[in-house]
């Protein structure tokens, strides 16, 4: 990979920022003590005058000191933004949903704009009837809703060989969780008829999308009848185009570019395509050059998100609020634990919700921070008993070629500065 | 009224659908897919070639429809440019570090080349090759990997000869027998370790992108208009063509902003800009045709550049509209701007970069 990026640290520039503002705190601290701090002494234009009257936006953006909180790109990492990827800021977020409009992007052509009326589902191959449905149609059909996370198959996928990226954004911001609103894909089947298609144990469906990449994936049988939806609202709203508007597929559990979006078609086949996505790439090389593929879990996995390089602690000593994301394809997150010495010894961490099933899991770990250095970890645990494992344990099995699937335990280490660098531990 | 009329529409078809269909699945919703419609979107290609047209192409006309169509993103021999796939070479090299995973040392199937191909490529105007001409490109990857001689010709009845270096290259994910059950140990809690240290810093390497703060951006957001009086002079500071400066329409402009972005993974404009796939744009209005140094330009701009072309409305306009009817053996690949306000806008944006 060519490294033609440089620039400063994020986290250093993250620091000053945040100190600053404390520093500024403290003198008014001070002058608090003979006047008291002037934005409750005296009136602010906030609690004189007017704000903004309704309308002012139809739609809404956050406010514009928010305005950090955006999706970023590593434009190292492609060739252009219209084959490319950005990544989630989960470092500024906090519970469970990601919102739409900071959620990543994955596109293979680019996103595109398909209006609802020039939407059309086909329905073909091994069924009972070849069928086309309009986006009216698909909202006949009884809905179903689901809170899902959605993680691409090469999240955290540069840190293979080593620490590279400094920004939990970076290192595991390739996904998102959402409330999907839509139709059981098993509906669908049935509407078209799975009679012709015989044993259903061996066959297959391929689902397509509708922009230039043709994105394709095959998807078996079984799990197309489990859980996954034709999704058409996020979050309470429609999809957003880079999210596949008008509707796109919501495969629980499974890696990120199986979610087609702009879904078009749909095909019953007795045998896997073998499309680009599920051959040359989204296939892990081990060590002695043999590739493993179709492996469509994401394994249990979780990542602090604060304190992190982006989200550095600048209230010095004291109450401390640690706090990071779990997640898992095959179930719910049952228990994350904290290490604050690089694995030496953990503390079980409080889970803000139960884990619920192929969603993020929220956990916090509340300390009294006496200000030393921590070389902080995260460590999922799912409800099949599996435990996330270290990069070495993952290294001893795949080598370091495998470019997905990195479920690796994440450690920052967090200075006496409150600083945070992304780093290796023994 | 239009919308009522369209959903009046929909239910009519809905309602023929449920009359046409003998068997209508549970709830009668859709209709029947025609025969057309079906063979219009099939067109998956499976690993036993199932799926594959008639028609056959060489590895000879494959060069040159490769030259035209995919070298600039590829390179002329599939090596790649830059950071756009490489699709030749990497043979052995899956065990080393960084392996070169290209359609010869790694891909399985041959079907998938020519599926996607088919229905994903060229970048920009896919789905513009006929059958015929995807045989070719296919033969002449093929031929760039040492795979096929050069007299080749690839058809839907030698497809299934052609043999695959990496075809018994994958296992189906082991996962379940290889890690969940050493990775299903009760986890330790105290003592784990005697000593930790850090064997590596992500600092070291410095490659993550800077972020712009939120103040910063706050203050931008908050004062659009002086920033932009601020970067106004330097704009309006064209040394080759004074006058159209002032005349442009910003909102024409702006429009042309969004309309570049279809451009961008090629092109480059503005301060810093470089030639990138394609040549980098600035001050391109009123410039003389193919003259930017250091990029390599096609025959056809060869040409134009030798007669003296020059980029004024009508040429850009042209060109924009249709690449290939004004510059035939161009390198760019996209199709053109279909609509004659896209041209107008891209026209006043690109006037509006300083040379």
């Amino acid at each position: 990979m060519t490294v033609s990026f440089k620039g400063k640290s994020p986290s250093r520039r993250a620091f000053l920022k945040g100190a600053a503002t404390a520093a500024g705190a403290l003198a008014t601290a001070g002058a608090a003590r003979a006047a008291g701090d002037p934005l409750i002494t005296e009136v602010q234009p906030w609690a004189s005058g007017f704000g903004d009257g309704v309308d002012e936006t139809p739609y809404g953006l956050p406010i514009k000191f928010e305005s950090d909180v955006v999706r970023r790109n590593v434009e190292w990492l492609t060739a252009d933004t219209i084959s490319s990827i950005n990544f989630t800021p989960i470092h500024a977020l906090d519970g469970t949903i990601t919102p739409q409009g900071c959620a990543f992007e994955r596109h293979h052509s680019g996103a595109i704009e398909l209006a609802k009326e020039d939407y059309r589902l086909m329905i073909n191959g091994l069924v009972d009837r070849e069928l086309i449905f309009t986006y009216a149609d698909l909202e006949r059909f009884p809905r179903v809703n689901q809170v899902n996370f959605l993680e691409c198959a090469a999240n955290t996928g540069m840190e293979w060989a080593g620490a590279q990226l400094n920004g939990a954004q970076f290192t595991h911001g390739m996904i998102h969780n959402m409330e999907y609103s839509g139709v059981s894909l098993r509906t669908i089947l049935e509407e078209a008829g799975l009679t012709k298609a015989g044993d259903l144990k061996d066959k297959w469906i391929y689902v397509e999308g509708a922009d230039a990449s043709s994105n394709g994936r095959s998807i078996p049988m079984e799990k197309a009848l489990d859980d996954c939806i034709l999704a058409f609202k996020a979050n309470g709203e429609a999809l957003r185009k880079e999210h596949g508007y008008p509707v796109r597929l919501v495969v629980p559990g499974w890696e990120g570019n199986m979610w087609i979006k702009w879904i078009r078609r749909i095909e019953v086949t007795d045998a896997p395509v073998e499309s680009r996505e599920e051959t040359s790439k989204y296939t892990d090389t081990l060590a002695d050059g043999t590739s493993r593929k179709w492996t469509w879990v994401m394994d249990a996995k979780s990542v602090v998100t604060s304190p992190s390089p982006q989200s550095p602690i600048t209230h010095g000593k004291g109450p401390l609020v640690i706090t990071g994301l779990a997640w898992s394809g095959n179930g719910a997150i049952k228990r994350v634990d904290v290490s604050r010495d690089g694995g030496k010894t953990w503390a079980e961490a409080r889970l803000a919700a139960p884990g619920q099933k192929m969603a993020l899991t929220r956990f916090y770990l509340d300390i009294d921070w006496d200000g030393s250095e921590m070389l902080l970890q995260s460590r999922a645990m799912d409800e099949t008993g599996y435990v996330q494992p270290t990069k070495t344990q993952l290294r001893a099995v795949r080598g370091l070629n495998s470019i997905y699937h990195n479920n690796c335990i994440q450690t920052w280490w967090v200075k006496e500065s409150g600083e945070a660098e992304n780093v290796e531990v023994s | 009224m239009l919308k009522y009329l369209n959903s009046l529409t929909a239910i009519t078809l809905a309602t023929m659908a449920i009359a046409t269909a003998a068997d209508a699945g549970p709830f009668g919703l859709g209709r029947a897919a025609t025969s057309d419609e079906v063979a219009a979107w099939n067109l998956d290609v499976r690993p036993d070639g199932s799926g594959l047209p008639v028609g056959a192409g060489n590895v000879e006309d494959g060069d040159v429809l490769f030259a035209d169509n995919c070298a600039s993103c590829h390179g002329d021999f599939a090596e790649g440019r830059g950071n756009w796939p490489k699709l030749a070479g990497g043979v052995d090299t899956l065990d080393h570090d960084d392996p070169l995973k290209t359609v010869g040392s790694y891909w399985p199937y041959l079907s998938t080349t020519w599926d996607y191909v088919n229905r994903s490529m060229p970048f920009g105007n896919a789905q513009s090759l006929s059958a015929d001409e995807v045989y070719a490109v296919v033969a002449y990857i093929l031929y760039s990997n040492d795979m096929v001689e050069d007299d080749f010709i690839l058809s839907n009845e030698t497809f299934l000869d052609v043999e695959m270096r990496n075809a018994d290259g994958f296992i189906i994910d082991d996962r379940a027998e290889t890690e969940y059950a050493q990775f299903s140990a009760a986890p330790c809690m105290e003592n784990c370790k005697a000593e930790v240290e850090i064997t590596m810093r992500a600092l070291v390497l410095d490659v993550t992108p800077e972020e712009e703060d939120a103040e910063a951006a706050a203050q931008e957001q908050s004062a659009p208009v002086s920033k932009t009086k601020a970067e106004a002079p330097a704009a309006a500071a064209p040394v080759v063509v004074p006058v159209q400066e002032s005349a442009l329409d910003p909102g024409l402009v702006a429009e042309g902003a969004k309309v570049f972005k279809k451009c961008k993974a090629c092109h480059q404009v503005g301060e810093g800009a470089k030639n990138k796939t394609g040549p980098l744009l600035n001050g391109i209005a009123g410039r003389a045709v193919g003259t930017i140094e250091g990029f390599r330009y096609s025959k056809s701009f060869q040409e134009l550049s030798a007669e003296g072309a020059v980029w004024d409305d009508a040429a850009l306009a042209a060109f924009l509209a249709k690449p290939k009817a004004y510059a035939p053996k161009t390198k760019m690949s996209f199709a053109g701007l279909k609509k004659d306000s896209d041209i107008a806008a891209m026209i006043a944006y690109l006037k509006s970069v300083s040379p």
